[in-house]
């Protein structure tokens, strides 16, 4: 049974099928299965949030995950976000605002800072902290990152008026 | 770092999972959010010989209440606690206390029966349900037991769990007098394991409190309750009592020291939350 065993999921909207090890975690597998190399690996134990991506819709640890138990579900990274264009007014907010230095911790905030823009519209800066306080930035002391964040979401709030 | 290997088994059902983990006793480990197994077998703390993924048990999941008892399934996930209506209403204690649990994407894979089976002397549910007098219902082959949550936990990582019984849900009973609730918890950082925190339940008949149960968590090897709230019941309490008492539960304690925190530290901190604590509730009693 340590053999590889097969799944089948959706992955930024098209079917993957595969054969893995158990062993394998999803931030892996999408790494060196699928070359989906925006997912990045920090800590490999659910503490720097630097894999974090969607699945279901929902955000979570890639390094905390088995591939084998994404079998039947469906995967969003950054890629896939980035390339729809759901996150580009984010994206340049960042890039306006130098709310990134070395980006390593990039992909994984934009998944967390859209997931909470999407459940509130207009969150305070300490909530964006709150939603923000898995994900580890060791270049920008933050401030920038909320900045970004606050003006995206005030941004959209004008658009939908 | 990464896991090693193991061999991978999905659960269909909780018989399924109990004749596996029956087959394989010691060197199974079950599967639910993952989120305190798989980093334990990442850093190569644990290492299974088989994983059991009970994640798909979908009788597992919920919370339902009936006789005037809350019931949660083992895996109801922590963003369920924090949006459940049930919880918010009849264990209010238990929702303030998730917000405090990991971040938005620990709470979205990360199971209330987890982190009880897991018992992480740190964590704030274990706590909870010792404060709220919870029942822990475990399945195994022969059958099904119910334990005490103050018998359910019983040192760091261990409990009440053989390696053949499942822990299929949680019983709260639901309060029917006048009752409050606290929690707090000193961590470093929003969302980390706790250098001292407290889950308080109390009841209140008239003015004062007749009953109060604070559990303390990551100031010993379980949750444990104080002791010395005992002083505080059926009177009127004065600013000096909360003192002395608290005085008293800082002696009650040995905190072990870590790279986190001295033990005199600890002590200190789970003194200055039994003073909040102890306020707060006997607060709310005399403004009634």
């Amino acid at each position: 049974m340590t053999a590889p065993m097969a799944i089948a999921l959706e992955v930024n909207g098209e079917p993957v099928n595969a054969h893995v090890l158990p062993r394998l975690n999803l931030a892996d597998f999408l790494r060196e299965h699928l070359q989906l190399t925006g997912t990045h690996v920090g800590c490999e134990h659910g503490v720097c949030g630097a894999c974090t991506v969607r699945v279901d819709g929902e955000i979570v640890r890639a390094c905390l995950l088995l591939a084998v138990q994404v079998n039947g579900k469906s995967v969003q990274t950054i890629e896939g976000l980035s390339d729809s264009g759901e996150i580009a007014d984010l994206q340049a907010a960042f890039r306006e605002r130098n709310a990134l230095q070395c980006g390593y911790c990039t992909p994984a905030m934009l998944m967390a800072a859209q997931d909470l823009l999407r459940r509130q519209a207009e969150p305070s800066r300490e909530r964006i902290r709150e939603h923000l306080s898995g994900n580890y930035c060791r270049c920008t002391g933050y401030q920038a990152i909320v900045d970004a964040i606050e003006a995206t979401a005030q941004a959209r709030k004008v658009q939908v008026r | 770092m990464k896991a090693p290997a193991f061999a991978y088994a999905r659960a269909t059902s909780v018989e399924s999972a109990l004749e596996m983990l029956s087959a394989h006793g010691e060197k199974a480990k079950l599967l639910s959010g993952g989120q305190s197994l798989l980093p334990a077998m990442n850093l190569r703390l644990i290492s299974p010989e088989i994983v059991i993924d009970i994640g798909d048990l979908a009788e597992l999941r919920g919370v339902v209440v009936r006789d005037g008892i809350l019931s949660v399934g083992a895996l109801t996930r922590h963003v369920e606690l924090l949006e459940s209506p049930a919880i918010a209403t009849s264990a209010p204690l238990v929702a303030e206390a998730v917000r405090h649990v990991a971040h938005p994407a620990i709470r979205n894979r990360g199971t209330i029966g987890g982190s009880l089976a897991h018992a992480d002397p740190a964590a704030e549910l274990p706590a909870c349900m010792v404060a709220l007098a919870a029942t822990i219902v475990v399945r195994g082959k022969s059958g099904e037991r119910r334990v005490a949550a103050g018998d359910f936990f019983q040192g760091i990582f261990a409990t009440a769990l053989s390696a053949e019984e499942l822990l299929v849900s949680i019983e709260l009973p639901i309060e029917r007098n006048p009752s409050a609730h606290f929690f707090h918890e000193f961590a470093r950082r929003h969302g980390d394991y706790a250098l001292a925190g407290v889950a308080a339940h109390a009841t209140m008949e008239g003015r004062v409190l007749s009953g109060l149960r604070m559990a303390f968590f990551a100031v010993a090897d379980k949750p444990v309750l104080a002791k010395a709230a005992a002083r505080l019941i059926n009177v009127s309490v004065t600013p000096a009592q909360i003192s002395d008492a608290a005085e008293a539960f800082g002696d009650e304690l040995d905190p072990a020291e870590d790279q986190q925190a001295s033990a005199d530290l600890r002590r200190h901190l789970a003194k200055v939350l039994f003073r909040r604590c102890a306020g707060a509730l006997t607060a709310v009693g005399a403004a009634r």
